[in-house]
């Protein structure tokens, strides 16, 4: 029998060219996989979000296939002995289901909910590194727009999953949520009998909020990441500034093979620690939480961290109530002013921010160069002031917890809160600003005398100083000739110039190559080492 | 009134002693006999009623002269005398009960430290032996709720309801201080509800009917004995005896407050060095 010969070097190029010969997938593959991507690893951060979103999806279509979503009333009867007989909720019941009968089940459950929340909290760093380095101005500032609409629908996405079990937890953010919308002046009470159809708890909301979380949200979600990433690759990525790096190219790996493999490692890494959370540390634990009854509400009820912000403003609100005389007479209760002029006013003012600070600086350039935080003072006075007013709030969301685990008074904590919200913004606004001249001004010392040795010179006068190595090169009397600044790294120790110790190489630091490419405009000057000799 | 002749005068002062009596007479007989009558009254009161300020009690046993021993050094400067309190110090403790001593002194929350919102649990000042007989002194000055005999916790095997009962009284009578996870919580002004996490059966049944500290007194009225019990059953059995299925780490079942430190320190943390480390290989 003739064996027939298969060469299988040959193969994936046979392969390859028969797809070609049928979709003409070539030039436009080719386009694709040699795009280049800038690589730092805070560009990764934005990463994280993305893969939590990609296994939110994976571990939300598994609840769903357990999942019930009514408020029907049913006597529990499964296995959880210290709820038997009690009458609960369908969706309550079959969550308990879920996490105890269903093999792998309560792991899922921890994996979504772990996930929910690195989404949210990698949204927020990866908030930060975008604001800091300046990576929204023109042409992204709609890309950073997108961003604060995913952190709103993540925001939401959030709390109707963290109610949809029923549990005396979730139940009572509904019942706040309810609270919310009340506050609103006349259409309060038509608003929260729409949404619970009637009162509130009725029988609707969890149908309601099912169809929201699993449809209506991911949904807008995805629509929303494909945009944000079609933008990012349309406007390529931002880089930092650097050897052979300008505003208009893009220094990086090509897509394939290295930039895919690494994502493609990132993503496991980070379904790894999604994975390693929900099997290492409990979340959310509703079978202690029993059945939602408007009467049973626990001491430190809290939504989760990135709504906590929110729990804190409403917590730090003074009493101070409006009544409006007018027809049957209205009023205008506290809460209105932190949780919705409050959470209006924290979307809309970092949405608005890109076209206010470009109105400041006149600046309607296009920038693709990013800004290392410390050169633009202002900005990253701030952005700490945001994050410090956000952190403020947010831990006054858990005062409670903090009061008692730390023995201060619940009152102390309250005024801590309100005193804190006002005073600590500015005063960190002040330190970073001061902190950013500070770091300024070394830069461009290090640039005008050089780096530090460490070695101290004496003077025939009997003068002691310290010998310095220039970066570039010196005038006639030996001076350092002052350098530009080039909006990149100054090496500030001598092994950063390769001097003391092996250039920079190692396990979290990308191996450099200094001698082909310079690492700063500087290095490649002479380097001046009878200047150390003569100092010892 | 009549004719006034010395002899009937005579007469008439003679026949007003033999007969009716005058109105003065009246009077003084009314007082004698209302004072006899209180005198009998008080003397039948203070016979029968225990002397508030008896100076030497002889209906006190052993155990409870032991205990006032032990009161009269340790508990007087702030209870005063016989338990009756001193303003602005201590509350009077006629009629607080043994299971009240045996809570309190038996936790080491008293002698308190100082005065402050709510004395601390800290180690006993007394041994058992001690408590007991602290409780049997103020028990026996003056009354009040004393443990049960028996066992506190229920019979799971006789009684597999018991569990899930205890659990739905817990979340309707506990948790608004205590907490779901029974870790507790913070109140006003300093004051807190404790965790829940090292109570002893006999602990949580003698807070519940004493009600110490900030604690609301849940009497046999409020929750029946086999109530208390139940409770009891659900924090010991369900809460205390980690089950925990959900992981190695509960982060202290206080919900999201500690999960939203756990996704930072934890997750951010471990990908933020993971994408260092992939970044760095270039």
């Amino acid at each position: 029998m003739k064996r027939r010969k298969i060469d299988l070097a040959e193969a994936p190029k046979n392969f390859a060219k028969g797809v070609d010969d049928r979709f003409q997938a070539a030039t436009p593959l080719r386009g694709l996989l040699n795009k280049v991507f800038p690589d730092h690893w805070s560009f990764l951060l934005g990463e994280i979000a993305l893969f939590s979103f990609i296994v939110l999806l994976l571990s939300g279509v598994f609840l769903t296939l357990f999942f019930d979503p009514s408020m029907k009333e049913v006597p529990y009867d499964g296995s959880y002995l210290a709820l038997k007989g009690t009458m609960m909720s369908a969706a309550y019941e079959s969550s308990l289901h879920l996490s105890f009968e269903v093999r792998g089940g309560l792991f899922m459950r921890q994996l979504h909910h772990w996930a929910a929340l690195l989404f949210m909290a990698s949204i927020i760093v990866h908030m930060a590194r975008v604001f800091f380095t300046g990576a929204f101005r023109k042409p992204r500032e709609i890309n950073w727009v997108i961003g604060v609409l995913l952190f709103l629908l993540g925001f939401f996405a959030g709390f109707t999953g963290y109610s949809l079990p029923d549990d005396g937890l979730s139940g009572t953010g509904l019942r706040i949520a309810s609270a919310i919308m009340l506050t609103l002046p006349v259409i309060g009470t038509w608003l929260s009998a729409a949404i619970f159809g009637g009162e509130f708890p009725g029988e609707l909301i969890i149908g309601r909020f099912y169809i929201a979380h699993v449809l209506l949200i991911p949904g807008i979600l995805l629509g929303l990441i494909a945009a944000h990433l079609g933008i990012v690759f349309k406007q390529k990525h931002t880089q930092w500034p650097g050897p052979l790096r300008t505003n208009e190219n893009v220094v990086g790996e090509r897509m394939f093979p290295r930039y895919a493999m690494k994502q493609g490692g990132f993503f496991m890494a980070v379904f790894g620690v999604i994975a390693l959370l929900a099997g290492l540390f409990q979340i959310n634990p509703i079978w202690l939480f029993g059945p939602y009854r408007a009467a049973e509400v626990s001491s430190a009820s809290q939504p989760d961290f990135y709504v906590m912000f929110m729990d804190g403003l409403v917590r730090l609100m003074p009493n101070w109530q409006i009544y409006i005389p007018f027809g049957d007479g209205y009023s205008i209760p506290p809460m209105f002013w932190p949780a919705v002029v409050g959470l209006g006013a924290l979307f809309t003012l970092p949405m608005a921010y890109p076209w206010l600070e470009a109105r400041k600086l006149k600046d309607k350039r296009s920038h693709h160069l990013l800004e290392r935080p410390r050169d633009n003072p202002e900005r990253v006075g701030i952005g700490m002031m945001a994050l410090t007013f956000f952190l403020v709030a947010t831990i006054s969301g858990g005062n409670d917890v903090i009061a008692d685990k730390f023995h201060i008074s619940l009152n102390a904590m309250t005024w801590a809160g309100r005193i804190g919200l006002l005073l600590l913004p500015p005063l960190a606004y002040y330190i970073s600003v001061r902190i950013c001249l500070g770091l300024q001004q070394h830069d461009r010392q290090v640039l005008a005398h050089g780096v530090e040795t460490g070695i101290i010179k004496r003077l025939p006068n009997g003068q002691f100083v310290e010998v310095h190595q220039p970066l570039g090169p010196v005038d006639d009397h030996g001076h350092p000739i002052p350098l530009e600044y080039a909006g990149w790294v100054v090496p500030k120790k001598m092994n950063r110039l390769g001097a003391l110790a092996p250039a920079i190489k190692g396990f979290f630091y990308p191996v450099e190559k200094p001698a082909d490419i310079p690492v700063s405009p500087a290095v490649g000057g002479p380097a001046k080492r009878e200047e150390i000799k003569s100092g010892r | 009134m009549t004719s006034d002749t010395p002899a009937r005068r005579r007469a008439r002062v003679f026949s007003r002693r033999r007969g009716a009596p005058s109105r003065a007479r009246r009077r003084l007989g009314a007082a004698v006999r209302m004072l006899a009558a209180l005198v009998l009254a008080g003397g039948v009161y203070t016979a029968f009623t225990p002397g508030a300020f008896a100076e030497d009690n002889v209906q006190l046993s052993a155990v409870a002269r032991e205990g006032k021993a032990l009161y009269d050094t340790s508990c007087i400067s702030c209870h005063g005398r016989d338990g009756q309190g001193v303003e602005d110090r201590g509350p009077s403790l006629i009629g607080v009960g043994s299971a009240s001593v045996e809570f309190q002194v038996g936790t080491g929350r008293m002698p308190m430290t100082r005065q402050e919102a709510q004395a601390e649990q800290k180690p006993p000042q007394f041994n058992d032996a001690q408590t007991e007989q602290l409780g049997q002194y103020i028990q026996e000055l003056g009354g009040g709720p004393e443990l049960p005999d028996g066992p506190l916790v229920a019979n799971l095997e006789s009684d597999p309801d018991a569990l899930a009962r205890g659990g739905e009284l817990f979340r309707v009578n506990c948790t608004s201080c205590h907490g779901f996870g029974g870790g507790g919580g913070a109140l006003s002004s300093g004051k807190f509800a404790p965790s829940l996490s090292d109570a002893t059966a006999e602990e949580l049944y003698a807070a519940m009917l004493t009600g110490p500290q900030n604690m609301p007194v849940f009497g046999d009225n409020q929750l029946t004995p086999e109530q208390k019990k139940q409770i009891i059953t659900y924090i010991s059995v369900q809460l205390q005896d980690d089950k925990d299925p959900g992981g190695l780490f509960n982060l202290g079942r206080y919900g999201p407050s500690t999960e939203g430190m756990a996704i930072f320190l934890v997750g951010i943390t471990l990908l933020v060095f993971t994408s260092l480390w992939i970044a760095g290989k270039s």
